[in-house]
């Protein structure tokens, strides 16, 4: 099983080569969308980039729970409800969703996974 | 308008690889266009034509249901120029197919000499592009014969792909209501 520093080194280089940013932007508190500048779509080339390098699967709903985020169960008036947020926790259990639960709004979903999200969602993924 | 940025498929391995060929002539518009007096193949319709070469193939997988869009261009390197007389050759290898989308390499070839390398991103339109269609079925097929798919396309296991049913369906509606 890979260290925490071999799983954060390749998460790295995975994010540097998608998304044409410096090694040292990306550190371990620094969120994909709003300080790497990630797009919808870079998701798609980083979700390669990682099964490629770890040799996992990693199904898109685990890293961006977006039918949650869409449910008229789960939300209301732009905000995720409490039930959602149970949710989301149960799928997300690698995120700290401390933050957004205070207020937690939809649109700044988004700015939530940071890149020791990434790293803690991918040792779990291979056993660590 | 037609946006063919290839002539035609030279080789087709369903979910795997593909190549095509693009013959670079004075008669195009680019030549007189994009850098009068000094006729050169633009490399952003190099780009293009090799994204339509993986385009199709991964179209092809799904037997061409799902909307297949160039999303993200993730590298580009050209290495030298394409000029008119130059015959390119693309070939597009897939790297994942997934429900989203694919990833792809690419190369462009002028001869034995490496043109371009590429990585690009596709995505399969999602449920908010419905109703949104890229082609006609019937229109999409005469083209997919153009460019000569299921004349060299084959299967991993040496068969030849096949031309999917809907396709057929749907050119046969349009022979009967015209």
């Amino acid at each position: 099983m890979p260290s925490q520093d071999e799983i954060f080194e390749k998460v790295q280089a995975a994010l540097v080569d998608a998304l044409a940013v410096d090694d040292d932007e990306v550190t371990p508190e620094a969120t994909l969308v709003g300080d790497l500048g990630a797009e919808s779509i870079d998701f798609l080339d980083i979700v390669f980039k990682l099964e490629k390098a770890f040799e996992i699967e990693i199904p898109r709903a685990e890293l961006f729970p977006e039918d949650i985020l869409t449910s008229a169960e789960y939300v209301q008036d732009g905000k995720v409800t409490a039930d959602g947020i149970a949710q989301l926790k149960e799928r997300m259990p690698y995120a700290d969703l401390s933050k957004f639960e205070a207020n937690p709004m939809v649109q700044d979903f988004g700015n939530l996974l940071t890149v020791n999200d990434l790293c803690r969602y991918i040792a779990s993924k291979v056993g660590n | 308008m037609r946006w063919f940025w290839i002539d035609r498929f030279t080789e087709f391995v369903s979910g795997e690889r593909a190549v095509a060929i693009k013959n670079v002539a004075m008669a195009e518009e680019q030549m007189v266009d994009y850098m009068p007096g000094y006729p050169v193949m633009p490399s952003s319709l190099v780009v293009e034509g090799v994204a339509q070469t993986g385009g199709l193939l991964v179209g092809q997988h799904n037997a061409f249901r799902e909307r297949v869009v160039l999303a993200k261009l993730s590298k580009a390197v050209f290495h030298t120029q394409a000029v008119p007389g130059d015959t390119l050759t693309y070939t597009a290898i897939v790297e994942d197919i997934k429900p989203d989308g694919a990833i792809m390499r690419g190369t462009s070839h002028i001869g034995e000499t490496l043109h371009a390398e590429l990585e690009v991103v596709f995505a399969h339109l999602d449920d908010r592009f419905d109703g949104v269609d890229l082609f006609h079925p019937a229109d999409f097929l005469a083209m997919l014969r153009q460019l000569r798919i299921f004349d060299v396309g084959k299967r991993p296991d040496g068969t030849p792909i096949q031309i999917p049913e809907h396709m057929l369906v749907a050119e046969q509606a349009r022979i009967a209501n015209d």
